[in-house]
C-alpha cells in the first residue's frame, strides 16, 4: 500500500515538474523571438571517421556566416551559428534535428553529409518547416521523397555514378571492372549506379563484392580482384576504407586503375595510401576550391587547407541567408514565418556561388550541378582536375 | 569451380594466417582473464588498440632522431615491442585494480558492464589525445620492414597460383608464435604459473596454501595485456593504418575465436583464433564462387559465425575446451 502511494506521489512530482519545465521552455523562446535572433545550425559528423569533411562544412559555413552578419545588422537581426555534431550516424542526426526543431529560433539547416543520415533527420525539418540545404548528400532518394524543405546544391548519385561509368569505359578504355561497395546507403547506391551504366557503355562487370565498414583487413577481396585481372576496380564508400584497399591492393601487386565516387575525395585517404594512391581516379560532385579568394580567406581565418566540401558549406550558408533575406524583405523586414523562408529558399532560381551556381528544381535538387573528375599523380592533395561533366 | 578455389588457396591461406595470428594473440588475453576470474574483460580489445598507438608512437619519435635509418629493423621492433608491453600491461592492471577489483564480490553482470563502460573511456582517450596532436585520428604507422616475398606455389604443383607477402607477414607469424610458445612455458613450466593454474582452480583454497590471489590476477592481467599490446604493434606494423576503433571489431572476432577453442584454454585459444583467421579470409575470396554469386564477400562473417555455431552446438564447450567444471 504504501509502496502504491509513494508511486503515485512520485509519478505527480515527476508530471508536474515536467509541466513546469516544458512552460519554461516556451517562455525562453518566445524571447529569443523578441531578441531578433536568426539561428542557424549545421549538422555534420565534428567526430568519428568522416570528422575532416564534416569539420570542413561546418567552418566553410561559419566563414559565410561572418562575412553577412552585417548586412543582417542593417536589417535589425543577429546571426548566430548552431553547429551539431551528427557523428554520422543517423540516431544523433535526428535527435539533434529534434532539439534544433524545438528551437524556434532556428531558420536553417546546413547538412549533412552522410546521405544516409540526412534522410531520416529530414523528415523531422519537415515536420517544423526548417529549410534544409545540404552541401554533401548525394543519394536519390534525398530529393526523391519530393519534401519541401530538403534542397542540396550538389550532385546525384544516379548523375555521378553514370558519370564515373562513362569516363571510365571512353576515356580510361576499361574494359573488365571490379565493383566493390561497402553496403552503406552511399557506396551502395553510387556502385550500383556506376555498375549499370557501366554495363550499358559496353564494359564487363567481372565481380561485385562488398566489405565491411570499420574491418582493416581487405585481403580477402582483393584476392578475388588479382584472380579476374580487371583493368579498373571501382570502389564505392569512403576514404577511411577506400585508402586501406587501395594500399593492401598495391601490396598484393594488384596494377588495375582505381575509382571511387566523392567519399574518396579527402586529403586523409592521401594519408592512408600514400604511395599507392597513383593512379586512382575519383569522380567528385565537389570542384577545386584551393585557387579561389575563399579558400584564401578560409586558410587565414581557421589556419587549415580548404577541404573538397569547405566550399560548398560556404556557398550552402550564403544560398541559406539570401532566402531569409528575401523572406524578411518580403515580410516588410518582420521577421517572417519558418514556412515562408523555407519557400523562399526553395525560390532561389540564380546565384552565383564561390564556386557552383545555384538553382533549386521543384524536387530541390540543383540544376547546375556538375561532376569533376581528379586523377592522382601523386601522392598529394587535391588530385588533378582531369574534366568536368555538366548535367 | 573447385579448380578456382585451390588455384588461390595459397593466397588465401597467408592472408587467413596473418589475421588469424592477430586474433589468437587476442584471444590469449580473454582466456587468460576467463580462466581465471570467469570474468570476459572487454575492455582487452582496447587495450590492443592502446598498444598499436602506443607504438606507432614509438615509432614516430624513433622516426623524428633518426633511429629507424642507424639501427637494424630488428632491434627497433623488439625495443618497441618491450616498452609497448610493459606499458599496456600497467594499464590492464591499472583497470583490474580501478574497474573490477572493488567489484569482485559483486554479480557477473556488474563487471561485464564497467569492462563495456572501460573500453568506451579508452577508445575516447586515445581519440581525444590523437586529435589533439593530428586534427585527425586515423593515424599511418611509420613502416619498419618493407619488401614483399613471392612464393612461387606454381612450381610445388600446377593448379596453384603464385603468392606474394609482405615481409611483414612472417614478422607478425614469428613473434605471435614466440608470444604463444612464452606463454605456455609460463604457465606450465613456472612457479607463477603454478600459482596462477591453481588460483584459476579455486581462489579460495588457493590463498590458503599461502597464494597472494591479488597479486596472481595482478600478473594475469599485466600478461594477457602485454599480449595485448605486442598484438597491437605487429597489427599497426602489418595494416600501416590504425585508428581508436579498431579493438571493436578485432576484439569481438578475438572473444569468439577464444569461445570457438573452448574459452579458459590456452591452446584452444590459439587454435580458434588462427582458425576463424583463415575461415573468413576463404569465405571472403571464394563465397561469391561457391554460391554463385547469390552470397558476396560482405557474408564472410555471417559464414565464420553460423561455423562456430555449429561447433557449440555439437561441441558447446569448444573445440578444446574440457566438458567439466574444471575451469582451465
Amino acid at each position: 500500500m504504501l509502496s502504491k502511494k509513494m508511486l503515485s506521489i512520485l509519478t505527480t512530482t515527476v508530471l508536474s515538474v515536467g509541466f513546469v519545465a516544458g512552460c519554461g521552455s516556451n517562455s525562453t523562446s518566445g524571447e529569443d523571438k523578441g531578441s531578433n535572433v536568426i539561428k542557424i545550425a549545421t549538422q555534420s559528423p565534428l567526430s568519428g571517421g568522416s570528422a575532416t569533411l564534416g569539420e570542413a562544412i561546418k567552418l566553410g559555413a561559419q566563414l559565410a556566416l561572418d562575412e553577412e552578419k552585417d548586412t543582417f545588422k542593417k536589417l535589425g537581426y543577429k546571426l548566430q551559428l548552431v553547429p551539431y555534431d551528427d557523428q554520422g550516424d543517423p540516431k544523433k542526426g535526428v535527435a539533434n534535428a529534434q532539439l534544433i526543431g524545438s528551437d524556434k529560433a532556428v531558420y536553417g539547416v546546413i547538412g549533412h553529409l552522410n546521405s544516409g543520415v540526412t534522410i531520416p533527420s529530414s523528415e523531422t525539418y519537415e515536420k517544423y518547416s526548417i529549410p534544409m540545404i545540404s552541401p554533401a548528400s548525394t543519394a536519390t532518394d534525398v530529393t526523391d521523397r519530393k519534401l519541401k524543405t530538403v534542397n542540396r546544391i550538389v550532385a546525384r548519385d544516379d548523375f555521378q555514378g553514370p558519370a564515373g561509368a562513362e569516363y571510365a569505359v571512353k576515356e580510361l578504355k576499361a574494359k573488365n571492372i571490379f565493383v566493390i561497395q561497402d553496403k552503406t546507403a552511399y557506396g551502395q547506391g553510387l556502385a550500383d549506379a556506376f555498375k549499370n551504366a557501366a554495363e550499358k557503355e559496353g564494359a564487363k562487370i567481372v565481380g561485385f563484392e562488398g566489405i565491411t565498414v570499420g574491418e582493416k583487413d581487405f585481403n580477402g577481396v582483393l584476392n578475388q580482384v588479382s584472380k579476374e585481372k580487371p583493368d579498373l576496380v571501382y570502389f564505392g564508400g569512403l576514404y577511411a576504407e577506400g585508402g586501406l584497399l587501395i594500399k593492401q591492393a598495391r601490396d598484393k601487386g594488384i596494377t588495375a586503375k582505381f575509382m571511387g565516387g566523392d567519399g574518396l575525395d579527402s586529403s586523409t585517404l592521401v594519408d592512408i595510401a600514400g604511395d599507392a594512391v597513383k593512379d586512382t581516379y575519383l569522380t567528385s560532385v565537389a570542384g577545386d576550391a584551393s585557387k579561389t579568394q575563399f579558400a584564401k580567406d578560409y586558410e587565414k581565418k581557421f589556419n587549415k587547407k580548404v577541404e573538397s566540401y569547405s566550399v560548398y558549406g560556404y556557398d550552402s550558408m550564403k544560398v541559406m541567408l539570401q532566402g531569409i533575406q528575401k523572406a524578411i524583405e518580403d515580410n516588410d523586414k518582420k521577421l517572417p514565418s519558418h514556412e515562408a523562408v523555407r519557400d523562399a529558399v526553395r525560390g532561389i532560381k540564380e546565384y552565383k556561388g564561390e564556386l557552383t551556381q545555384v538553382g533549386f528544381d521543384e524536387k530541390g535538387d540543383n540544376k547546375y550541378a556538375k561532376i569533376f573528375i581528379y586523377k592522382f599523380d601523386a601522392p598529394s592533395y587535391p588530385a588533378k582536375l582531369e574534366g568536368e561533366i555538366s548535367q | 569451380m573447385f579448380a578456382h578455389i585451390i588455384q588461390t588457396l595459397p593466397q588465401v591461406l597467408i592472408d587467413g594466417l596473418t589475421l588469424g595470428a592477430v586474433y589468437a594473440i587476442i584471444a590469449l588475453g580473454y582466456t587468460m582473464v576467463y580462466g581465471i576470474l570467469e570474468l570476459i574483460n572487454f575492455a582487452h580489445g582496447e587495450i590492443f588498440m592502446s598498444g598499436a598507438f602506443i607504438g606507432t608512437a614509438i615509432l614516430i619519435g624513433l622516426t623524428g632522431v633518426g633511429w629507424i635509418a642507424a639501427f637494424p629493423a630488428v632491434v627497433t621492433l623488439i625495443l618497441v615491442l618491450l616498452i609497448t608491453s610493459v606499458a599496456t600491461g600497467f594499464l590492464g592492471m591499472g583497470i583490474e585494480r580501478v574497474a573490477y577489483r572493488p567489484l569482485r564480490k559483486s554479480s557477473k553482470l556488474i563487471t561485464l558492464i564497467t569492462a563495456i563502460g572501460m573500453s568506451f573511456l579508452l577508445q575516447d582517450f586515445v581519440r581525444f589525445i590523437t586529435e589533439l596532436k593530428n586534427g585527425n585520428y586515423i593515424v599511418n604507422t611509420p613502416s619498419l620492414f618493407s619488401g614483399k616475398v613471392s612464393v612461387s606455389a606454381s612450381s610445388l604443383s600446377s593448379s596453384f597460383d603464385d603468392a606474394t607477402f609482405k615481409v611483414t607477414f612472417i614478422v607478425v607469424l614469428i613473434v605471435a608464435l614466440c608470444l604463444m610458445i612464452g606463454l605456455e612455458i609460463f604457465v606450465n613450466r613456472t612457479k607463477w604459473g603454478m600459482a596462477m593454474r591453481a588460483v584459476a582452480q579455486d581462489p579460495d583454497t588457493a590463498s590458503l596454501m599461502s597464494i597472494n590471489v591479488n597479486k596472481v590476477i595482478s600478473l594475469t592481467f599485466f600478461i594477457g595485456s602485454a599480449l595485448g599490446g605486442a598484438t597491437g604493434v605487429l597489427f599497426a606494423l602489418h595494416y600501416g593504418t590504425i585508428d581508436p576503433y579498431i579493438g571493436f571489431i578485432l576484439g569481438l572476432k578475438a572473444f569468439t575465436a577464444a569461445v570457438l577453442g573452448g574459452i579458459g584454454n590456452i591452446r584452444g585459444a590459439m587454435f580458434g583464433g588462427l582458425m576463424l583467421g583463415i575461415l573468413e579470409m576463404f569465405a571472403a575470396a571464394n563465397l561469391s564462387t561457391i554460391t554463385g554469386n547469390v552470397l558476396g564477400a560482405e557474408y564472410k562473417d555471417v559464414f565464420a559465425f553460423a561455423i562456430l555455431i555449429l561447433v557449440l552446438i555439437f561441441k558447446p564447450e569448444g573445440l578444446f575446451g574440457k566438458a567439466v567444471t574444471e575451469k582451465v
